[in-house]
């Protein structure tokens, strides 16, 4: 567990100085970014710490016994190991480096799918996933012959735990920590408890929990948790697959290549020790290491100050946006991120993320990779505001003006 | 209209139109009241079949040949509508130039008027607005008739 160091009081200027793409200016207009479920901004840290690896130890890691090599593995094994410490995983060899939450999914999907499924098993997973939550499960469960099933959403975009469909068939849990269209902090601990009763392998997709809640692999009890790096004020390209060490061990490894080798003959492979077993190629070393330096700059700073910060942004957006004239918001459950989706009577999302880009604001429009979530709520997009730390009340106010005119604008 | 006009010269119409408007607002203002101005399309022509797909919005297509006669080519006339406004605007911007025009003078004319009104990235593919799609179905249209010509 992380011990509690003294750390700055939350001063959102102070952070909005750190990053460089604020100053931007869209359409003329100052940026406001406010599609951070998509991909977080990066401060400077973590900009110069992805450059500095180019500049200074560019090399391939784990294979050479050159100078530079050995810093390189050196600085993507000390990423690896905050990355553990981040989560609270028990050992830096249960983190596996991807290229983001899709291709952990993947991973996953196809590993667990070997090692557990056959015919008549079933997947369960829930009404509010990602697409990458979804088609890779879809993918094994046609593989091997099983089913995959599906947690109901209520009205205020909550899964219903009065019917969840567990049933002795059941093999794996695959649900999301928070809803990257409703924002729904989802109460995965207790529905991973009870699949654990079950005997049921869980599998958390954390993409949007990762940069707002504290995120405790161990306390949560899962067996595999995956995130971007992306999404967490780190680089694209990054991402991360925890699983516990039990049962990685067990999992056959999803590509072959390099680095993820013990030995290799025409009649037989031996795979490498964890976490290489499943690295197969290069990594994406210096987006590694900018991943490592956005989680240190991430605990540079109290993470309950800033997710009540968060919070306070969320609570101003939900009370000024339902002062526009026929606007629903989609999410309405109590224990939310700072994710908004809305729509508003005769104004359709395309039209209204326009108009909006055009004030300088970014949005995201559309189904948000959630489109068995549209259909459940009978929309056929939603236009959704993700905030991070360095927004402020002000913005908000900005984009509600915006709205306002762009609507009058469309009736 | 359009057999006294060229698609170029009613090209550089929509651009002269435009050329009127200084700021963002009046622009996308103008474009959202020719959208609704489009002629709408026969509730027949809403098909699934008609729907051009975009991930964001959706426009349908009709088109109907319209053959020769003694004294004019045969020509191409679409109807269209799309469920978001901008969108429809833009549809309207190009059923406008290019309707009623002879499959050849469809297919040959290169089309600049987006860009030159500043809506070029209304047309981008990552856009998924169906615009695209629909300008590309617009062209096969033409060259499906282009051979009853």
């Amino acid at each position: 567990m992380k011990t509690a160091a003294v750390k700055p009081a939350f001063d959102v200027a102070e952070i909005r100085a750190q990053f460089p793409i604020l100053k931007e200016l869209v359409h003329g207009k100052p940026l406001v970014y406010f599609d951070n479920a998509a991909t977080s901004q990066k401060p400077r840290r973590v900009i110069k710490a992805e450059s500095a690896y180019y500049a200074t130890i560019n090399a391939n890691v784990h294979r050479g016994v050159h100078t530079l090599s050995t810093k390189a593995t050196e600085a993507q094994e000390a990423a690896r190991e905050t990355i553990r410490r981040h989560i609270y995983a028990r050992h830096a060899h249960e983190v596996i480096f991807t290229s983001g939450t899709t291709a952990s999914m993947n991973l996953a999907a196809f590993s667990l799918g070997q090692l557990l499924l056959k015919k008549g098993d079933e997947v369960l997973i829930s009404g509010m996933e990602h697409h990458a939550n979804i088609v890779p499960w879809q993918l094994a469960c046609e593989r091997h012959g099983a089913k995959l099933k599906v947690i109901p959403i209520t009205d205020s975009g909550e899964w219903d735990l009065t019917h969840v469909p567990f049933s002795d068939k059941t093999r794996v849990l695959a649900v999301s920590h928070v809803s990257n269209t409703l924002g729904t902090i989802n109460p995965v601990k207790q529905l991973i408890a009870e699949a654990k009763k079950r005997g049921i392998t869980t599998v958390v997709d954390g993409a949007q929990a990762i940069a707002h809640l504290d995120v405790d692999v161990q306390d949560l009890g899962c067996d595999l948790y995956a995130f971007s790096g992306h999404k967490a004020y780190g680089p694209t390209g990054t991402g991360v697959l925890y699983g516990r060490e039990e049962l990685l061990e067990r999992m056959p490894p999803w590509q072959g290549g390099g680095e993820m080798i013990d030995t290799v003959t025409f009649e037989k492979t031996t795979y490498a020790k964890l976490p290489f077993k499943f690295e197969a190629g290069t990594p994406h070393i210096a987006g590694i290491i900018g991943l490592g330096e956005a989680i240190r700059w991430m605990e540079d700073y109290d993470k309950a100050a800033m997710a009540a910060y968060e919070h306070t942004l969320l609570e101003h957006a939900t009370k000024v946006l339902l002062t526009i004239d026929g606007l629903r918001i989609i999410g309405t459950a109590k224990e939310k991120v700072g994710v908004i989706s809305f729509v508003i009577d005769g104004v359709h999302h395309y039209d209204l993320g326009t108009l909006l880009d055009q004030q300088g604001i970014a949005v995201r429009t559309g189904h948000h990779c959630t489109q068995p979530l549209m259909e459940r709520f009978g929309v056929s997009g939603t236009t959704r505001a993700s905030f991070a730390c360095f927004n402020t009340l002000e913005e908000i106010d900005s984009m509600v003006a915006a709205t306002k005119k762009a609507v009058k604008m469309l009736r | 209209m359009s057999t006294t006009t060229t698609l170029a010269q009613a090209q550089q119409e929509v651009v002269d139109e435009f050329a009127l408007f200084s700021d963002w607002q009046d622009r996308y203002e103008h474009l959202i009241e020719l959208g609704k101005d489009l002629p709408v399309i026969a509730p027949e022509k809403k098909t699934e079949e008609n729907i051009v797909r975009g991930c964001q919005s959706r426009v349908w297509l009709s088109a109907e040949y319209r053959a020769s006669t003694p004294l004019s080519a045969g020509t191409v006339h679409f109807t269209a509508d799309s469920d978001a406004m901008i969108t429809k605007g833009l549809v309207a911007l190009l059923v406008r130039v290019l309707n009623d025009r002879t499959p050849q003078e469809i297919l040959n004319t290169p089309l600049t008027f987006i860009d030159a009104i500043g809506l070029r990235e209304h047309l981008s593919p990552n856009r998924s607005n169906g615009l695209v799609a629909m300008l590309d179905q617009m062209k096969r249209y033409a060259l499906a008739y282009s051979s009853k010509s």
